[in-house]
Order: structure tokens, then C-alpha cells, then sequence
């Protein structure tokens, strides 16, 4: 397989990007936007044609894993009894 | 090519692309078809790996998971409409030496087994019991390795009180001159001091006692290696590395052979150390969170240290005194206890309601008394009584530590103008010097 162009490594990194931003938890959704614009930086200076594509590959898998995550309806629905419904927050 | 992941759009539009893995069971779910094309075809062609690794996506049907009964929405949106979940309002999470959230990949490498591979791994005799036990097995090894030791040193336990329930019985009685065990926690839960351990460890081995550490803090955060610490036994805790509850691991070393006698008899599972069923899903989701924690491990502490500098210091500045509890050379960053003077902290804690804290260990907390850890490192009665603990994690991002430092500054503003004793200090008073009247 020929190894991947610059071209697709910045499409792999919009697409991860545009798909960690539907997370619907706020902590998800931060943790993963950060950790990929760390990860792609970190690995800007890559040279090894091997390596780069190796680092793809497990990027695609992670891609995956957050389409994956985000088809799983994870948020609150049911809110537990005996808790206010009003936001915390709005009472200070 | 990267597809949109609308699903009624995908379901028409999108050619049923060869998925890579044909071995995997299909069940004839039209969805499910439709879905594993979706994702088929994002998957790239060169990844060959076994199904329970996670990367064959058929485990999933998105009828399954459509639930929103509150709401009636049939369609999972994964749309560029904004997320709706956060409309209702929670407390932000400060209190990760409780517990944490599960890493989105621990969850994903385990939804696999809680649907389609549910498998005891003790069947011996079908398809079921074998891809149950090939996926514990790999899950030892990604905890052995997060350890340094050996896989056939790791036994599953339900967390990790019963690890060490496990590793004190037996040992207690065993017959030595003075002592027969050490044990130390690594990394304190309360106001996150290191123990060293390596050096303890050079110390037990060479007086020939055994050493048991309660490593739940400090699995997957700090570098440790069983060999190089001469760890004889050590605890481990899913839900506290990003993992789930329920599920935990002993080590115990084989060379020299570390004998422990079992809490619980049955069938023998668990070289006859801990019977009862291993639990597959929660066993992956313990593997999964060690190997991710592996890879993390330098990112997170990088990260962590920073902002934890980030919370002391603006507290610090913005605050006389506060003391921060705990050794600061021999601390690790993510759990910072503070003591406020002349704040009560659980006045502090309630005032902090839309932060999650904590004033101590979770475990204790029921009990109106101040740490024990507190006392034990001499701190004043009244300055134990003001402590918060504030826990940073993986996920706490730069808002909401900024966030808690301003609540935190506004309310032990407010609380110490009520305060009389603050009163008295601002007034010069020396309060050791003042004799209480009984009445």
C-alpha cells in the first residue's frame, strides 16, 4: 500500500476533527479535539514513509472508535429520582 | 473517500463496500448490513486484526442503542447539530481520585462483549467460551504489561479491596521473625504523596518480607515496574485509571513464589486464587484502560502537572493562607489537597455545588472526622478540618480548573468575612494563644 500523502494525513485530521465535535459530553468532546491536534503536531516532523504509516493506520482505527462512540446515543435521557431538575448552575 | 454519518442518507447512497473481516458472525440485520457497509468502508483495507480488538465494527446496530424515550428522537444525529445533551446542567467533575469516566476506547473495546461475544471464558467447549477467553488472556497481558511483569502473575478481582484482602490474609500469619509484610500505597489518595517504593522495595526484598503495594492511584499514571520496585504483590483498580467499576487485579509474583490463600472458594478459576466467573466485558475494559494508559501516560502527566501548577498558583496568589498538604517534591500533580485556615471545609464544599469535590478519601467520607492521612502528617486539627481535595484527570480541561479557582476564591472570601476567628487574625490576635472558656 503506498504510503499516505500529506494530502489524506490532513484530510484523516479534519475528519477526526469534525467527528469529535459531536461528542456529547462536554469532557469527551474537549479531550478529544485536544488530543488530536497534540497528536498530529507532535507528529508533524515524521519522516519515515514505515512509521507515518503505522501512525495512519492507528489514527483510522481511533477515527473509527469516535464514530463508533458517537452512533452510541451515551447522553443523560433518564434522569436519575430524588435529584432537582433545575440546573445547578443557573442557582448561584 | 470519508462518509457523512447520517444514517437514512447513508442507508440509500452508499454501495455495499467488501468489509475486511468476512469471518465475523453476520446476523441478517437489514440496519446492521446497511451500517457495517457505512463503517466498512472507513476502515482501511490493510488492517487485519482479530474482531475482539475492536476494529471490526458489525458488533453494532444502531437500533440498539436508539434510545431517547424522554425526547422521542428516532435517529441518532450524528449531524452537525449541536449537541443537546448539555441543556441539562451538571456539576463539573473535580473528584477523579473517586472515580473516573470511561475512556471512550475502554468502552469501546467492551461493547463487543457485553452484545455479540458474551461467552463465559471458562467453556471449554464452543466458539463462545474460546473468543471469551482469547479476549481475558489479552486483556492480562495489556495489564501486565502496563506493570512490567508477567501475564501469568495478574489475577482478576472484583477491584482492588479485594486485592488487598487477598494479599494481607494469608500472609499475616505466615510464620517470620518479625514481619511478614509490608504494605504501602503508592500514591496516597488523599493529598497525592508518592511512597518509595522503589527504595522500600530494596529493603523488604533484602530482609526477605514480602511487599504489597495498593497501586490504584498510580497504575498507568507513573512509570512503575513490579522488577525493578521488587513489588512481591500489588493491587490494581479499573475505575480508577478510566476504566470500569466493578473489576480490579492482583499481582503476584511466581519467581520466588508469593503463596496467598484464597477469599472465596468455587470452581477453581484464576489458578483456584479467586473463583467465581471472570468477567469478560469488565476484564477488556480493565485491559483496554491499562493499554491506553501505556500509551498516554507521559501526555497525561505533561498535561496534568501543568494545570495542577495552573490551580495552585492562582489560588495561591489570590489567597493568604492556604496550605497545600503533602510533600511537593514527592507528589504526583493530579490530586492537590488544599487546607483553607479559617474555612470549615465542608461549609467551603457545599458552597462549591456546581464543582464536584471532595474533602477526603470517598471511602471515608461518611464519617464526620477529619483524614487520618491529614492527622498522620501533623497537620492542625482545625487546618484538617478545612481541607478539599481537588482531583485533575484526563479529561479536566484548562475551563473548568479556572472555573473551580474562581469559585473556590470567591466563596472562601465570603466564608472567611463570616468568619469571627478571621476577624480576630485580620485583628492580630494570636488564636493559639487564646484560652477557650468551658462552660
Amino acid at each position: 500500500m503506498a504510503a499516505s500523502s500529506r494530502a489524506q494525513v490532513l484530510d484523516l485530521y479534519r475528519a477526526m476533527l469534525r467527528e469529535s465535535k459531536h461528542f456529547s459530553a462536554y469532557n469527551y468532546r474537549t479531550y478529544a479535539v485536544r488530543r488530536i491536534r497534540d497528536a498530529f503536531r507532535e507528529n508533524k516532523n515524521v519522516k519515515d514513509p514505515v512509521e507515518i504509516q503505522a501512525l495512519v493506520n492507528k489514527a483510522k482505527r481511533d477515527l473509527g472508535i469516535i464514530r463508533r462512540q458517537n452512533a452510541v446515543k451515551i447522553a443523560p435521557t433518564q434522569r436519575p429520582r430524588g435529584i432537582p431538575t433545575e440546573s445547578v448552575r443557573n442557582q448561584q | 473517500m470519508l462518509l457523512r454519518t447520517a444514517w437514512r442518507r447513508a442507508a440509500a447512497a452508499v454501495p455495499v463496500a467488501p468489509g475486511p473481516n468476512s469471518t465475523a458472525p453476520t446476523r441478517g440485520l437489514r440496519l446492521r448490513g446497511t451500517l457495517r457497509a457505512l463503517l466498512a468502508a472507513t476502515v482501511p483495507a490493510g488492517a487485519d486484526l482479530p474482531p475482539w480488538r475492536g476494529d471490526a465494527p458489525e458488533y453494532y446496530t444502531a437500533s440498539l442503542f436508539l434510545v431517547d424515550h424522554a425526547t422521542q428522537s428516532d435517529v441518532p444525529s450524528a449531524t452537525a447539530t449541536p449537541p443537546q445533551a448539555e441543556s441539562e446542567l451538571r456539576p463539573l467533575y473535580m473528584d477523579v481520585q473517586a472515580t473516573t469516566p470511561l475512556d471512550p476506547r475502554v468502552l469501546d473495546a467492551m461493547i463487543p462483549y457485553l452484545v455479540n461475544y458474551y461467552g463465559n471464558p471458562h467453556s471449554r467447549t464452543h466458539a463462545y467460551g474460546w473468543e471469551s477467553e482469547a479476549a481475558m488472556e489479552h486483556a492480562r497481558q495489556q495489564v501486565a504489561s502496563l506493570i512490567g511483569a508477567d501475564p501469568r502473575e495478574i489475577i482478576f478481582t472484583s477491584g482492588a479491596t479485594e486485592s488487598n484482602n487477598i494479599a494481607i490474609k494469608e500472609l499475616e500469619s505466615a510464620i517470620q521473625p518479625d514481619t511478614s509484610l509490608v504494605s504501602v500505597m503508592t500514591v496516597n489518595n488523599e493529598i497525592g504523596v508518592k511512597q518509595p517504593i522503589a527504595e522500600i522495595g530494596r529493603i523488604c526484598s533484602s530482609r526477605k518480607v514480602y511487599f504489597h503495594t495498593d497501586a490504584a492511584q498510580a497504575v498507568g499514571k507513573i512509570p512503575l515496574d513490579v522488577n525493578d520496585m521488587k513489588i512481591d504483590l500489588m493491587s490494581i483498580s479499573g475505575h480508577k485509571i478510566y476504566g470500569p467499576k466493578g473489576v480490579g487485579a492482583i499481582y503476584i509474583r511466581r519467581r520466588p513464589r508469593v503463596r496467598v490463600e484464597a477469599l472465596q472458594s468455587g470452581g477453581g478459576q484464576e489458578r483456584g486464587m479467586r473463583s467465581g466467573t471472570v468477567p469478560t466485558p469488565l476484564v477488556v475494559g480493565l485491559g483496554a484502560a491499562c493499554e491506553v494508559a501505556q500509551q498516554e501516560m507521559e501526555y497525561d502527566h505533561k498535561r496534568i502537572s501543568k494545570l495542577a501548577e495552573r490551580l495552585t498558583q492562582k489560588i495561591m496568589k489570590s489567597l493568604p493562607d492556604v496550605v497545600m498538604n503533602g510533600d511537593p517534591e514527592h507528589h504526583y500533580p493530579g490530586c492537590i489537597n488544599l487546607s483553607f485556615a479559617y474555612v470549615e471545609g465542608e461549609s467551603l464544599l457545599m458552597a462549591l455545588k456546581d464543582v464536584a469535590l471532595s474533602s477526603g478519601s470517598a471511602c471515608t467520607s461518611a464519617s464526620l472526622e477529619p483524614s487520618y492521612v491529614l492527622r498522620a502528617i501533623g497537620t492542625d486539627e482545625d487546618l484538617a478540618h478545612s481541607s478539599i481535595r481537588f482531583g485533575i484527570g484526563r479529561f479536566t480541561t484548562e475551563e473548568e480548573v479556572d472555573y473551580t479557582v474562581e469559585k473556590c476564591i470567591h466563596h472562601v472570601k465570603r466564608l472567611r468575612e463570616m468568619s469571627p476567628l478571621w476577624e480576630m487574625v485580620q485583628d492580630g490576635i494570636d488564636l493559639k494563644s487564646i484560652k477557650w472558656t468551658q462552660h
